[in-house]
Order: structure tokens, then C-alpha cells, then sequence
């Protein structure tokens, strides 16, 4: 096989053994990698049934054939299971390092099954492969742990972990690696947490064949010339990072303010701004293996009660910890965005339960005795932050997210969740493409699973109108199948805003030797996405769940350049069924399962 | 008649952030692009009262123009 390493690793930790298997070739030629192969093992081998927190559960670690390669921007690896926050199928997608080092040490992907009795950690060198005592990192930090794990083995070694968080159970809590870079959402580091395995080391020395490779060479320097030529991947993500959205989406009235109960417009945006951000607290910026994009953050607070240095924020996390909490104090937001690299914490859903909290101690439904909470309050998220992810006092409550948090207390319309994960930044009564996005992403409120806002708002690649249903379902679908073969092949999302199909299949063909034409790559990517509806309709869920909080469909948007709107679903989702081959209970019809070979 | 400008990104540098200009009447938005040398080949999306609007779109008094280069993020 070129490109993949043809080899997984299969970990059971409640008897602590280790073996090494054949990729499954039909797997990898199907599915490709990453978010697809992975998925793919998950759903022959689990329940859908499965408690996400039960030694049954599985959690995936799988590499695409691209990750590590010279294709641009190729350093994305994928976390597979079934996620615990709201019990669908769960693909967390990271960049860095730690995907590339997993190939050069030989190994497409890990399968970690069961539970171990007490906390371990996987070491990976080449092909020695063991399961060590974690006594001593339990309890510590990314960073602490991070840092232990490379003394142990290598400064040059990669490592990915969790926190306190992953530890805790928090349901969303993430898996770092490289310190900064996070599989951030659906909770995966709780199911981590839940097996006792604290973190895997890896450290590789070999190289990655390609099938063809001048042709491959050809194609990728094709893509890294486009990407570097691009104004946005080339010069605008590099200059202002994802922050530079903040404005953007307040001017265009969709910057979600007070969790989503006021006109999507933030007074006080410009001080969070990406602008602000570079003009103020930017050191450099960085990128991922092998990316020419270089879109992170190095930032620092060099004084005051947040003084501290780190990466970030994003853009989602200054929204939910900003404009969504009506917080205009930046450092704060960093802080706070800091605190969860090393805590373990998904700052999107950690935010938007804050904001519901906030919302309903407000409105009188919570104590001010159980929590004080007010708009503005930049000191009280930092506070929380770590009282979530030690689950500290009112913290333990903030752990479970806002679905269980506002059903606790009686009012679960106050969750802005779509499929019980908090949706992120984009305010869909401004954008009706990303609301249909948010209701039938398979893993529930989501941005990257279909980038709407970038035709809606960005104009990337033809802006279309962001308040018209019209056109959005069969825009959507491309979106949605295109971004699972982006996600399968270890390539980075934002490439899409520089590449087409052809650029990316050409490179996924070149590597592979896959000699699959653009449209039949496309249609892996319809496979993925059928395969993971198909996981969530046997887990229980039902076309009910392809919807949104009452207050987007119900309450017109109170004021900006959307005043008066609702998401439509009722218009648009019908359509998409009808598009995707599926009935009218949103079910794969037959004849689509027969197209794509998933019967 | 005024008019409100917002410049965002690299479009700042060497320009402003935020300013009221005084207009013609009949100004388009693709006049104030060219009046402030903002090159197109960069440019991105343009919201006149944050609704996307032609380069040909005549400008009215009070109303908000904001320009942007070509950015992304998510």
C-alpha cells in the first residue's frame, strides 16, 4: 500500500495487551483515512447502543494517507468514538504533529478497547510498542504532561493527552497535543478519561511512499503554490488568524450576542477583533506540520490579573467566551481560552454553558445563591474554567453542558444545542445555509462538518444570499460530503478555501495510486456521511433531532441587518432529505445504500 | 450627504478604521473603493448596513459601509 503505513495498532487495556493488524485495504480504499476509516472500523466493531463511558465504548485514533506527506497543509489526524456529551457519532479532528509522527512511526491509526485498571499511558517507538504506569501523570496538566512524556522518551516526541478534564469526565473535554492543538469537540477526552488513558507518546523514524511520486509532487507543489497565492490562505489566516471573523460576522449581524437572545450584533466587537488582537497581543503566528497556511496564535498577556502566554484564542473561543457572554475584556477571553489548552476543555460548548447558566440566572430560574452569574463578568469565566474542569462547587453542573444543565432546572429551550451540542459561532437566523448545517451535522451543533458562512458571509468560493433557502440544501450537501473526504484524507479544512475537488483528489491519487476519478472521491466523502447517519439512526436518534432551539425557528431575530428572520427548516429540510436520497423520516433510502456500496 | 466607512484587516493600514465622509449625491460603493485606492484584486465582502450590495449600489445618507479584503477563518 503507498501512502497509508498498512498497519494498525489494536490496544486492549483491560487485559494490557498490544497487537499489531493489517489496515483492512477494502476499509482504507472505501473509506480513505482519518474521519472516514476510522468510522468505518468503529461502526463494524460497536454497538450503537454502547454508554459512551462504558469499557465497550471504543475510542479511534487514524491518520489520513495524506497526513505527514508533502500534500499542503497535511498534518490532520481524527478521534473516533461514540461521544458522551450527546451520544452521536464523535469524529474530533486536530492538527499539529502528533498525526504525522504517527505515520512515521509506522502506524495508520490506534484502536484502544476496554478500560485499565489503573491510569497508562501509550508509548510508541517505531514498532516498540508499550503500556506504561501513568500513577504519575495523573492529575497533571497538558502541559505538565506533555512535557514529562518527552523528557521520558525524546524531546522531538509527540504527544497527545488529556487534562483534569478528561479525567474529570467533563462531557466535553478534549485531547490536546502538542500542547495548543485540541480534538476538540463531542467530549472524546472524557472517553479517554473513562479508560484510564492518560496520554500516548509517539516517536517515529520512517518515512511515508507515495504511489506515484513525481506526479504526487507535481500535485502537491500545485496545491502549496495555490494556497500560498490565495489572499486568504496566503495571506489574511497568517496576518489575523480565524479572530479576523469577529468583525466580519458582527458587521453581517450574525455574531451570536447573550446566548443568542439579542440582534447577533456585539457593541463592543472591535475590541475582541482579530485587529485588536495582532495590534495588541500577537507575538507570531504558526502553523501546523507541514502548512503553509500558519493560521495559530502565539499570544501574550504581558501584565495584569490574566498575565500568561499561550496559543489562541480562535475565533469560536473569543465569541463564546466574548460577544456571547457580553464579555469585551480580551484578556480574559485569552486567559480563559488558555486555561482550557491545559485543563482539557472544549472553550465552544464550555462557553455556551456558561452563557445558559447566565442567561437563566438572569431570568430568576437559577439561585444567585447556586451561581452569581452576570453579563460582562470576565473575572467569573476565568474562575470557571477551572472549577468546570475540577467539577468544583457550581462547576460540576457547568460539566455536563448546557442540555442536561437547563433540562435540570426545567427549561432545555434555553440550550442553544442542535443534536445537544452547543452550536458555534454563527447566528443561523442570519444564514440559513448553516442553520440546516447545524440541524443535520452528525454530530450535532457544529461548524466544520459544513462551512456555510464561507458562501453565505465570505463570499468564498461565489457569495450567495445569505437570507434566501433557495439553492442552500444542495449547496449544503456538497459542503457536507466534500469536507468528510478533506476530513478522510489528513488534509486541514481551510485548504478548501484555496483548493476545489481537483486539487485535492489529485493529490489523494497521486499518493494513493486510488485511481478513482474527481466525482467517485466525492461520492467517498456522500459514503462517510451516510455511514455516520446511519451509526446516529441506529443509536437511537430520529428525523426529530434534525432541528434547532425553539428560539431559532420561533423568535425573530430582535434587531441588525437580519431583523425579523427564523431559520427555515421547514422549507429546507424536506429538500435535503430529498436530495440525499433519504425518506421522509430522514432515513437512507435503499437504492442510495446500494449507490454507495453501504449495503 | 454622510456616509459611515468601516475599513477591517489590511485595508487599515494607511487608511483608517472608522470614518464619516462627506459625499456626493449618487456616490456608488465602487466610487469610495476607488476613491480610497483599495486595491480589487484583494478586495473581499462589501455589506452596505450589513447586507452584501453592489459595486454599482448608490449610497444614501446615514447609511454604514463596510469593507473587507478577502479573509476567512471558522
Amino acid at each position: 500500500m503507498f501512502a497509508w503505513k498498512g498497519k494498525i495498532l489494536r490496544v486492549n487495556l483491560s487485559d494490557g495487551t498490544v497487537k499489531a493488524e493489517p489496515l483492512n485495504q477494502e476499509y482504507a480504499e472505501q473509506y480513505i483515512g482519518a474521519r472516514g476509516l476510522g468510522t468505518k472500523y468503529f461502526v463494524e466493531e460497536v454497538d450503537p447502543k454502547v454508554d459512551p463511558l462504558s469499557p465497550e465504548n471504543k475510542i479511534i485514533f487514524m491518520a489520513g494517507p495524506l497526513t505527514g506527506t508533502f500534500a499542503g497543509s497535511a498534518g490532520r489526524y481524527n478521534v473516533v468514538t461514540k461521544g458522551p456529551l450527546n451520544g452521536t457519532i464523535a469524529a474530533s479532528n486536530s492538527g499539529g504533529t502528533f498525526g504525522p509522527e504517527l505515520k512515521y512511526a509506522g502506524w495508520d491509526g490506534i484502536i484502544f478497547e476496554g478500560r485499565a485498571e489503573n491510569p497508562v499511558y501509550l508509548s510508541i517507538y517505531n514498532d516498540q510498542v508499550d503500556l506504561k504506569s501513568a500513577a504519575e501523570l495523573w492529575g497533571q496538566d497538558v502541559f505538565a504532561t506533555t512535557d514529562a512524556l518527552k523528557a521520558v522518551m525524546d524531546e522531538e516526541a509527540k504527544v497527545c493527552c488529556i487534562g483534569p478534564a478528561g479525567e474529570n469526565l467533563v462531557k466535553y473535554a478534549c485531547i490536546m497535543n502538542e500542547y495548543h492543538r485540541a480534538a476538540g469537540r463531542s467530549g472524546v477526552g472524557a472517553v479517554m478519561g473513562s479508560k484510564n488513558l492518560k496520554a500516548i507518546v509517539v516517536k517515529g523514524t520512517q518515512g511515508i511512499v507515495v504511489e506515484d511520486p513525481k506526479a504526487f509532487m507535481e500535485a502537491a507543489i500545485d496545491a502549496r503554490t495555490k494556497l500560498r497565492e490565495h489572499p486568504v490562505s496566503g495571506q489574511g489566516l497568517a496576518a489575523y488568524g480565524t479572530n479576523v471573523l469577529v468583525n466580519i460576522l458582527n458587521e453581517h449581524g450574525g455574531l451570536p450576542v447573550k446566548n443568542f437572545s439579542e440582534a447577533a450584533v456585539f457593541p463592543n466587537a472591535e475590541k475582541i477583533s482579530g485587529e485588536y488582537q495582532a495590534e495588541k497581543y500577537l507575538v507570531r503566528n504558526k502553523g501546523c506540520f507541514g502548512c503553509t497556511i500558519g493560521c495559530g496564535r502565539v499570544t501574550d498577556i504581558p501584565k495584569g490579573p490574566f498575565k500568561s502566554a499561550g496559543e489562541g484564542p480562535e475565533y469560536e473561543a473569543t465569541w463564546t467566551f466574548g460577544a456571547n457572554l457580553a464579555i469585551d475584556d480580551f484578556e480574559a477571553i485569552c486567559r480563559a481560552n488558555f486555561l482550557c489548552n491545559e485543563l482539557g476543555l472544549d472553550p465552544i460548548t464550555l462557553g455556551g454553558t456558561i452563557s445558559c447558566a447566565t442567561e437563566m440566572v438572569e431570568k430568576g430560574i437559577i439561585p444567585r445563591s447556586t451561581a452569581d452569574l452576570r453579563w460582562g463578568d470576565g473575572a467569573t469565566l476565568v474562575d470557571l474554567v477551572s472549577k468546570t474542569a475540577y467539577r468544583e462547587g457550581f462547576g460540576d453542573e457547568l460539566a455536563e453542558g448546557s442540555y442536561r444543565l437547563a433540562e435540570k432546572y426545567g427549561y432545555p429551550e434555553y440550550s442553544m444545542t442542535a443534536k445537544k451540542q452547543e452550536m458555534p459561532a454563527y447566528d443561523p437566523r442570519g444564514q440559513q445555509g448553516i442553520g440546516l448545517n447545524y440541524a443535520t451535522s452528525n454530530r450535532g451543533g457544529c461548524h466544520v462538518r459544513g462551512y456555510m458562512t464561507s458562501p453565505e458571509v465570505l463570499g468564498i468560493p461565489v457569495k450567495v444570499d445569505p437570507d434566501e433557502t433557495e439553492g442552500k440544501p444542495a449547496l449544503l450537501k456538497l459542503f457536507q460530503d466534500l469536507t468528510a473526504l478533506v476530513d478522510a484524507s489528513g488534509l486541514c479544512l481551510f485548504v478548501t478555501f484555496a483548493l476545489g475537488l481537483p486539487e485535492i483528489a489529485a493529490q489523494i491519487r497521486t499518493a494513493t495510486g486510488l485511481d478513482l476519478s474527481d466525482e467517485e472521491y466525492l461520492l467517498i466523502g456522500e459514503r462517510i456521511w451516510n455511514m455516520e447517519r446511519l451509526f446516529n439512526l441506529r443509536a437511537g436518534f430520529t428525523t426529530k433531532d434534525d432541528t434547532l432551539p425553539p428560539r431559532l425557528l420561533k423568535e425573530p431575530m430582535k434587531g441588525g441587518p437580519h431583523e425579523g428572520k427564523v431559520v427555515r427548516l421547514d422549507i429546507m429540510l424536506p429538500e435535503y432529505y430529498s436530495l440525499r436520497g433519504w425518506d421522509e423520516q430522514g432515513i437512507p433510502t435503499e437504492e442510495k445504500l446500494i449507490e454507495l456500496s453501504l449495503v | 450627504m454622510q456616509v459611515k466607512v468601516k475599513l477591517f484587516a489590511t485595508f487599515r493600514k494607511g487608511r483608517f478604521k472608522e470614518k464619516e465622509m462627506e459625499l456626493e449625491d449618487g456616490c456608488t460603493i465602487g466610487w469610495v473603493i476607488d476613491h480610497l485606492r483599495l486595491p480589487r484584486r484583494e478586495l473581499g465582502v462589501v455589506f452596505l448596513n450589513g447586507l452584501s450590495a453592489a459595486d454599482t449600489k448608490q449610497l444614501q445618507d446615514g447609511d454604514t459601509l463596510s469593507i473587507f479584503p478577502m479573509v476567512g477563518g471558522g
